[in-house]
């Protein structure tokens, strides 16, 4: 009889493996699920899979939609490696997204590279604004995270959507709910011509590298893993937590600002209520499918963009439901929990001992 | 002598397809497409638009492909694009958010037709439609007006744009055409799809009285909700009846079937254009469900002779006097409202007790 048998010791080669297994299972689940529906599965996988980026324009699309993931993703993993739950990464998106947008309107019909610049800083200055809410209120009043952080979500599509329809609505757009289109000197530089994919992607790759090293490589980065490991152990050492939580927030609120800031200053080309795209729940799974790890996150961000974008494919040339996105998505994160399970235990043959 | 005109007429279009060069011609394998903001699910906006689609097919022979659920961000650019590249010869986009992103795609594919439903931004082979639905609310008004007994009417709303305040005043308007002493009070939920909240909002207008109401959103559970409370309601994008049979007195319906088989058939005879369309009763793009039988036979008389008086344009629903919440004359008796300031309707019109949202 097949049984499960607690591992005496958690198995680090299968939390790397088990999210390799759910990517498997996942993809042998489409193809059933491509069969139920009566669709050619090869066919259905084909589309899926390979067409969206078929071409160079689809494999920009592809690293234009993994960029804000994986930017939200690396700033989250800082703060889960610690225990630090900042569920609200949507809300400072859009916060981020806000301040940026701010400082294009601002600087509307100028010229100049310090735009720029502006706006990437107050992208992340916005971000961290909004993730130092639920910072200050945990160290201050013990407070959940998890709670206010993701309360503020609500509070920031709530506070864009007042902006878009009040003070930075454009005045020539006959009272639509939109900013001005940026100007030229307010959009990030495209990086492939005849693509969307511009500069983010860059800031991106930063990112992961410079998450690498502050976790892998800063003794910042060893409190914060020792912290999230064994809580009690890291205040033996007399590391501060308070000073842990801030980072966790902070890292996470400033990564997703960025991301909110490179979606206005890229492909949107202004703000509007709609800036929220999920990016940041979304990136939780990409952080936990990757193990918390930059180059997890790396790989599990293409795969989630990818799944966006084979959706999009399988509609239009299959005549498939949009949910099947969801489909996907969902049986990639019920696969890997299940697959989890093996990291603790052991499948057996036999009867249990005793 | 009609021919004579008739065959100027001919001319004069086939010149200006060459202007427009859309005229390279429609082979039997180009495709249409559509892109759909929320699920088609059975009943609402997108509904709508895929009951034209469905026309469309059956009239013209010409196949579709449609992706739906299309958020109103960037992404919307990509899906325009695959279609473009797909091969369809005609594109409609229908839902505001995906404006500028259908421009700067329809730059790039010179040879394709990009049709826009609402919105302002057109190019050299783009064009915009919408429908006036403020005339089927202005008929949907006065069933109000004379079917309330409180005198008290609820309107759940998605965001104060012109186009929905152009909804809430002609269904004032044409509710205190009969009934001067109705007031109507507004709830903005701000969104376009949330049964939840929209449904809460319908409880609270009719805890505050109201036994009329109606909504500017997508979903029927302010059908429901009126239903379950023994009121009457109205729907609005599609009949709604089957979720409120009593409640259900009519809706406010939009067809777009028409107008896609013709701008299907131009663009495959050449002589497509982009144009800024807004349609209204005389083009079959606005109508009523059918009337509650509920509604005294003497009212179902007049809103069919008002339905005609619509199509022929002897009533328009903002013909003067205008008069706004402040009292203040916006349009004078004997003039009517002209398209422009419609389009910037940022008021609420005597008889609305509730204050719009400051900006």
């Amino acid at each position: 009889m097949l049984r499960l048998e607690p591992r005496a010791e958690s198995s680090e080669v299968m939390s790397y493996l088990s999210p390799l297994l759910a990517v498997v299972l996942m993809l042998i689940g489409g193809l059933i699920l491509f069969t139920v529906l009566g669709k050619n599965p090869l066919e259905g996988f084909r589309i899926f899979f390979i067409n969206p980026v078929s071409d160079l324009y689809g494999v920009g699309e592809l690293l234009l939609k993994a960029t804000p993931l994986m930017l939200v993703a690396i700033g989250l993993a800082i703060g889960f490696r610690a225990n630090v739950w900042n569920i609200g990464a949507e809300g400072q998106y859009i916060m981020g997204g806000v301040a940026a947008s701010a400082v294009a309107l601002y600087f509307y019909e100028s010229e100049g590279f310090h735009i720029l610049i502006l706006m990437v800083v107050a992208g992340c200055i916005g971000g961290m604004l909004w993730a130092s809410i639920p910072a200050y209120l945990k160290t201050r009043f013990n407070t959940n995270e998890i709670l206010v952080s993701l309360m503020l979500v609500y509070v920031a599509q709530l506070a864009v959507s007042w902006l878009v329809h009040g003070p930075m609505m454009d005045p020539d757009g006959f009272n639509f709910p939109q900013s001005r289109m940026f100007e030229e000197s307010a959009l990030l530089p495209v990086l492939i011509e005849d693509t969307r994919l511009n500069i983010a992607f860059g800031f991106a790759l930063a990112a992961l590298i410079a998450g690498y090293i502050f976790m892998y490589r800063s003794f910042l980065g060893f409190q914060m893993q020792v912290a999230g490991n064994a809580a009690n152990a890291a205040r033996y050492a007399g590391f501060s937590a308070k000073r842990m939580i801030w980072i966790g927030l902070l890292s996470g609120g400033a990564m997703a600002g960025i991301a909110g800031m490179s979606e206005v200053a890229g492909p949107m080309e202004q703000l509007t209520e709609h800036v929220s795209n999920n990016y940041g729940f979304a990136a939780i799974i990409v952080a936990f499918v990757a193990r918390l790890n930059p180059v997890g996150i790396f790989f599990a961000s293409l795969l989630m963009a990818l799944l966006y974008l084979g959706g999009e494919q399988a509609q239009q040339y299959m005549n498939l439901p949009s949910s099947i996105s969801n489909v996907f998505q969902g049986m990639l994160l019920m696969f890997l929990l299940g697959s989890d399970v093996f990291i603790n235990y052991r499948l057996k043959w036999g009867k249990a001992n005793g | 002598m009609a021919l004579k005109n008739k065959l100027l007429k001919q001319l004069a279009v086939a010149g200006l397809a060459v202007v427009t060069s859309i005229s390279s011609g429609f082979a039997a394998e180009d495709t249409v497409g559509f892109v759909y903001v929320s699920p088609i699910g059975d009943a609402g906006w997108t509904y709508q638009h895929d009951l034209g689609r469905l026309q469309l097919e059956k009239e013209t022979g010409v196949k579709t492909n449609y992706v739906e659920n299309v958020a109103e961000g960037s992404d919307a650019e990509r899906v325009i694009r695959e279609m473009a590249k797909r091969g369809d010869k005609v594109i409609f986009a229908t839902s505001f958010g995906y404006m500028n992103y259908m421009l700067k795609v329809s730059k790039k594919f010179p040879k394709t037709a990009f049709v826009h439903a609402t919105g302002y931004k057109m190019g050299k082979n783009m064009g915009i439609y919408n429908a006036r639905f403020y005339e089927g609310r202005y008929l949907t008004g006065v069933i109000a007006g004379e079917m309330t007994k409180s005198n008290v009417l609820g309107y759940v709303a998605a965001f104060p744009i012109p186009e929905v305040l152009q909804g809430i005043n002609a269904f004032i308007k044409g509710a205190r055409s009969v009934n001067p002493k109705a007031e109507l009070r507004v709830i903005w939920v701000n969104s376009w799809y949330d049964p939840g909240k929209e449904r809460q909002a319908a409880m609270t207008l009719m805890s505050q009285n109201a036994d009329v109401i109606t909504q500017h959103t997508d979903s029927t559970a302010v059908v429901q909700a009126a239903e379950e409370q023994g009121k009457y309601a109205f729907g609005y994008h599609s009949d709604m009846s089957k979720y409120g049979p009593k409640a259900h007195l009519t809706a406010a319906t939009h067809h777009w079937g028409d107008y896609y088989v013709k701008t299907v058939n131009d663009v495959k005879a050449g002589n497509w254009k982009p144009e800024s369309i807004w349609g209204g009763y005389k083009d079959g793009m606005v109508s009523l469900a059918p009337l509650n039988p509920a509604i005294p036979a003497e009212l179902q008389a007049r809103i069919r002779d008002m339905e005609k008086h619509l199509t022929s344009g002897v009533l328009h629903p903002f013909s003067g006097p205008v008069v706004d919440q402040d009292g203040k004359v916006r349009v004078a008796a004997g003039a009517t409202m002209s398209d422009k300031d419609l389009n910037g309707m940022n008021y609420y019109l005597e008889g609305v007790v509730s204050k719009l949202p400051k900006q």
